[in-house]
C-alpha cells in the first residue's frame, strides 16, 4: 500500500489532471445530451420550414383560394384543397362519432363488467391490436369490408332512403363499396383499440373510495359509472378523444385504399371522394410539374396545422389531468 | 300517505333498475360489436395470409404480373431501412431522453422539447416524409435508401425520447445520490448506474419503436419509393414490404394480391411479436 501525500506536487499534479480530464468528459457527455434534445426541436423546426418552403410556389400562384377551391385538374395546373380537406374532416368525423361510444363501451365493459379472469387478456388483446399496422386495416377494408358493406349495407340503405329529402341525398348512390363512409367506418375500427386502451387506463385510475361511497348510498351500477366514475374521468377521456382524432386525421393508409381516390364533394356520404393524405400518398409520385407536388406539399401544411391545433388541445387536457392527479 | 309514498319509491326504485340494465345490456354489445370486429380483422389476415405463405416468399423477388415471385427484396430491404433507421433514431433518442429526465427536468428548455416530442410522437407520418422529401430527395434528385432510412429515423427518436425519460423517471433517486456521494461526475451517474437500473425498459422503447416503424408506408412511398429488384445499394430506390403491400393490393393481379395479404401477414407478426416482447421487458422493468 503506498502512501498519497498531499504535499507532493508530483501527486497533486496527477490529481488534478484526472479531476480535469473527468471534467471534460462529464461536460463532453452533457453537451451530447443536450444536443440530442435540441435535435428534437430542429426536427420540428424543419418539419415547419420544408412545409412552407415546399408549398411557397402554391400558396403564390393560388393564395388563400386554394383552401376554398373545389377544381383539381392537374392537367390545367389548377389546384384546390377543398375536396381533400372535406374528405380528411369528414372521415375523422365519422370515425370519431362511432369509435368514441363503441370505444368508452369497451373500456367500461373491461374496468367495471368484465369477469375478473377476462380482463386481463382481453386488455391485453386490445393494446395489441392498437399497435397493428394502419396498413393492415387498409388491405382488409378494400377486400373483405368493402365487398361486404356494399352488398349487405350500402345496397339496402340506398333502397330504403330513396325519396327521403334528406336521408336520401346523404345516403344516396351510388353503392361503390369504396368511398368517403367506408373510410370513416374503417378509421374507426383501427383507432377503437387505442380509443378504448386510453379510457380504460383513465377508468381505472379513478379512486375506489370515490365508487365505494356511492355503491354505499345505493347507487346502481349504471349511476356509478355514468355520475362518479365518468365525471372524475372526464379530462382523460376528452383528451385520449382527440389524440384519436389527431390519429385519424393524419391517417394515410386505412382511408387511400377505400377512399375512391376522387376531388370532388358529392352530396352523397357513400360516394367516392379523397383526403388530404391520400391525395399525397396516391399522387405524389406522378406529379408531374413543380406546381403539382407543391400543391400537395400544402396540403401537406394544412394537414399538419390542423393535427398540430387538434393534438395541443390533447396534450393540454392530459396534462392538466395529470396535474390535478398529483404527478 | 306512507302507502303512496313507499309506491311512489318503487316505481323510481324500478325506473333506476331498468336503466341500469339498459346501460349495462347497451355496454356489453358495444364490447363485443367492437371485439367482434377486430377478431374479423384477424381472422381474414391470417386464413388469406397463411394460404399465401411459402419459402418462396423469402428467396424470390417480387414478380411482374401473372408470375411466380417472393417478397425477398421487399424483406431485405426493410431490414436495411429499419436497421438504418434504429441506428441513426436510438442514440438521439437515448440521449434526448437522458437530457430531459438527468440534466434539465424542471427547465424550461426541457418543457418545450416534451411538447414538440409528444406532437412528434403523433404527427401524421406523411408529413414527416414530405419533410424529409424536402430535405433528402430533392437535393439529391432521385429517391433512396437514405431518405427512407431518414424518414423512418424520425419516426424513431420521439417514441425512444418519451420512453427513456419515462424509465429514466422511475429510478430512485437515492441510486443516484449514492453515486454522487462516491464522487462519480455525473456523466458517470448516468452511464453507469441509471442507465443500467433502467435498461430493460429503455430497450422496450427502441422495440416498439422498432414495431411502429415495421408497418410504416406512407413516408416509404416518395422516399425509397420501390424497386422490382434485389438491391442493397443505398443510394438507390428501395423496395420495402409496406410499399410493396400497397402497391400489390391495389394492383388488378390475383397472383399480386396473395404476397400483399402474405405480406401483411408477415407484418403483422413481426409487430406483435415486438410488441410482446416489450410488454415483457417493461413489466421485468417496473417490477
Amino acid at each position: 500500500m503506498t502512501d498519497i501525500s498531499l504535499t507532493e506536487p508530483a501527486a497533486l499534479n496527477v490529481r488534478a489532471a484526472t479531476a480535469r480530464k473527468v471534467g471534460v468528459g462529464d461536460a463532453r457527455f452533457r453537451l451530447i445530451a443536450f444536443l440530442a434534445a435540441v435535435t428534437v426541436l430542429l426536427i420540428f423546426a424543419g418539419v415547419i420550414v420544408a412545409l412552407i418552403g415546399g408549398a411557397l410556389p402554391a400558396i403564390r400562384a393560388f393564395g388563400l383560394g386554394f383552401i376554398t377551391t373545389e377544381a383539381w385538374r392537374p392537367a390545367r395546373e389548377i389546384f384546390g384543397a377543398l375536396g381533400p380537406i372535406y374528405g380528411t374532416l369528414i372521415t375523422s368525423a365519422i370515425a370519431i362519432v362511432v369509435a368514441v361510444p363503441v370505444g368508452i363501451g369497451i373500456a367500461i365493459f373491461l374496468t367495471e363488467i368484465c369477469p375478473r379472469f377476462l380482463r386481463r387478456p382481453i386488455g391485453i388483446a386490445i393494446e395489441l391490436l392498437a399497435g397493428v399496422p394502419s396498413i393492415i386495416y387498409g388491405i382488409w377494408g378494400l377486400f373483405v369490408f368493402a365487398p361486404w358493406f356494399q352488398s349487405w349495407v350500402q345496397e339496402p340503405v340506398i333502397a330504403a332512403t330513396a325519396g327521403i329529402p334528406v336521408l336520401g341525398t346523404l345516403f344516396g348512390d351510388p353503392a361503390y363499396g369504396i368511398g368517403i363512409f367506408t373510410a370513416g367506418l374503417i378509421l374507426s375500427i383501427m383507432i377503437l383499440p387505442f380509443i378504448s386502451a386510453v379510457t380504460r387506463d383513465v377508468l381505472e385510475a379513478v379512486p375506489s373510495v370515490l365508487k365505494e361511497a356511492s355503491y354505499g348510498l345505493g347507487s346502481t351500477q349504471w349511476e356509478v359509472i355514468w355520475k362518479v366514475a365518468i365525471p372524475y374521468a372526464r379530462t382523460g377521456i376528452v383528451g385520449g378523444g382527440m389524440l384519436a382524432l389527431g390519429r385519424a386525421l393524419g391517417e394515410t393508409m386505412a382511408v387511400t385504399f377505400v377512399i375512391g381516390n376522387a376531388h370532388r364533394i358529392a352530396p352523397s356520404l357513400f360516394a367516392p371522394g379523397t383526403s388530404i393524405s391520400a391525395a399525397i400518398a396516391n399522387e405524389f409520385t406522378e406529379a408531374t410539374t413543380p406546381l403539382y407536388t407543391s400543391s400537395l406539399i400544402a396540403l401537406g401544411l394544412i394537414l399538419f396545422v390542423i393535427t398540430f391545433i387538434v393534438l395541443t388541445c390533447a396534450q393540454l387536457m392530459l396534462r392538466s389531468m395529470e396535474k390535478s392527479a398529483g404527478k | 300517505m306512507a302507502a303512496t309514498k313507499t309506491v311512489a319509491n318503487r316505481g323510481l326504485y324500478f325506473r333506476r333498475r331498468l336503466t341500469n340494465m339498459i346501460f349495462i345490456i347497451l355496454s356489453v354489445s358495444a364490447a363485443i360489436f367492437g371485439l367482434i370486429w377486430l377478431a374479423f380483422i384477424l381472422e381474414n389476415l391470417l386464413v388469406n395470409g397463411v394460404s399465401a405463405l411459402g419459402p418462396h416468399l423469402f428467396t424470390e423477388s417480387t414478380p411482374p404480373p401473372g408470375e411466380k415471385g417472393g417478397l425477398a427484396n421487399a424483406i431485405v430491404g426493410s431490414l436495411i431501412m429499419t436497421s438504418g433507421a434504429v441506428i441513426i433514431g436510438t442514440p438521439i433518442g437515448i440521449f434526448a431522453g437522458t437530457y430531459l429526465a438527468e440534466y434539465a427536468r424542471y427547465g424550461r428548455l426541457s418543457f418545450v422539447v416534451r411538447f414538440v416530442n409528444d406532437i412528434l410522437l403523433s404527427a401524421p407520418s406523411i408529413v414527416l416524409g414530405l419533410f424529409i422529401y424536402e430535405l433528402a430527395v430533392r437535393p439529391m434528385q432521385h429517391f433512396s435508401a437514405i431518405a427512407g432510412t431518414l424518414a423512418l429515423s424520425v419516426i424513431v427518436i420521439p417514441v425512444v425520447v418519451r420512453t427513456t425519460e419515462n424509465m429514466l423517471l422511475l429510478v430512485p433517486n437515492s441510486l443516484r445520490e449514492a453515486a454522487s456521494a462516491l464522487g462519480a461526475p455525473q456523466s458517470a451517474v448516468i452511464q453507469t448506474v441509471t442507465w443500467k437500473a433502467a435498461q430493460a425498459g429503455m430497450i422496450t422503447g427502441v422495440l416498439l419503436a422498432v414495431a411502429r416503424i415495421s408497418g410504416e408506408t406512407a413516408p416509404l412511398l416518395f422516399t425509397a419509393l420501390g424497386n422490382t429488384t434485389m438491391s442493397t445499394d443505398i443510394t438507390g430506390p428501395m423496395a420495402s414490404l409496406p410499399a410493396v403491400i400497397f402497391q400489390f393490393a391495389l394492383s388488378p393481379y390475383e397472383d399480386w394480391h396473395d404476397l400483399a395479404w402474405a405480406g401483411a401477414l408477415l407484418v403483422t407478426a413481426t409487430v406483435l411479436t415486438l410488441s410482446i416482447i416489450a410488454r415483457l421487458l417493461e413489466k421485468k422493468q417496473r417490477n
